[in-house]
């Protein structure tokens, strides 16, 4: 690196309104999607509360579910499913554009990758629901 | 000139956001609506079992911590793109510091089970 690099000049930030991206479809899904990931965050941080609670003992464990039983905590985990399925969705069809994968020359075709990735997604899913619910 | 270390908490993003996508829907269904809706019974005893076994614990590490980085990546620039990117710098430590709280917190509960 050259001593007479310039500093780095700063980076320019074209003043736009709170309300941007209300203007078009396609940016309205790209605020969903980021959004996404604030529902995923508060599931896990409640997850984690469960996992703490079973720790602690049958009593705590109790409680925690009889509290998650409670309609407004319903109501929040069926939207943070729908979210975590939209996040689930878009990030698979983008791995289909970002990762590509070849075998020798040839390139794997991206809807391949995209169709792998939703039945890895089965596969598993029903692997821990099984693993989980009924072997346990 | 500082390097930028923007790629470390990208691939943080970017394994996070596919931990999500695989095993958080999964998640969702059985601990956040069957079990409380009471259309499965997993008892305290078979839990704390599963619990009781170290790759599950790695496992829940894995599941919980990852997407936590996934979360502060996307809500940082999800604040930013709603136009507070005056400040920057701020959002990024409150946003990275709360993924990090939340991995001790996760190891922390982890190792007292």
């Amino acid at each position: 690196m050259s001593d007479a690099r310039p500093q780095r000049p700063g980076l320019y930030y074209p003043k736009m309104r709170t309300t941007w991206w209300l203007s078009r479809p396609g940016y309205v899904r790209f605020m969903i999607r980021e959004a996404t990931s604030v529902f995923i965050a508060i599931f896990l941080i409640e997850f984690l509360v469960l996992v703490h609670a079973v720790a602690q003992g049958p009593d705590a464990y109790a409680a925690v579910v009889g509290r998650l039983a409670s309609p407004g905590w319903i109501v929040f985990n069926v939207v943070a499913l729908l979210f975590a399925l939209y996040h689930t969705v878009t990030w698979f069809l983008l791995t289909g554009v970002v990762q590509v994968v070849r075998i020798g020359d040839q390139q794997v075709p991206p809807a391949l990758i995209v169709a792998g990735a939703f039945g890895a997604w089965v596969v598993v899913s029903l692997f821990l629901l099984y693993w989980i619910v009924v072997r346990s | 000139m500082a390097r930028s270390n923007e790629p470390f908490w990208w691939i943080l993003f970017s394994v996070g956001g596919v931990v999500a996508a695989f095993l958080v829907p999964v998640h969702i269904v059985i601990f956040g609506l069957a079990v409380p809706l009471g259309w499965v019974s997993l008892s305290h005893a078979k839990l704390l079992a599963l619990l009781g076994q170290p790759l599950v614990k790695v496992y829940l590490f894995v599941l919980i911590a990852l997407p936590l980085f996934h979360w502060a990546h996307r809500f940082r620039f999800l604040l930013e793109d709603l136009g507070l990117y005056g400040l920057r710098t701020p959002l990024a430590v409150l946003c990275y510091g709360s993924a990090i709280a939340g991995t001790v917190a996760t190891l922390w509960v982890l190792i007292h089970v």
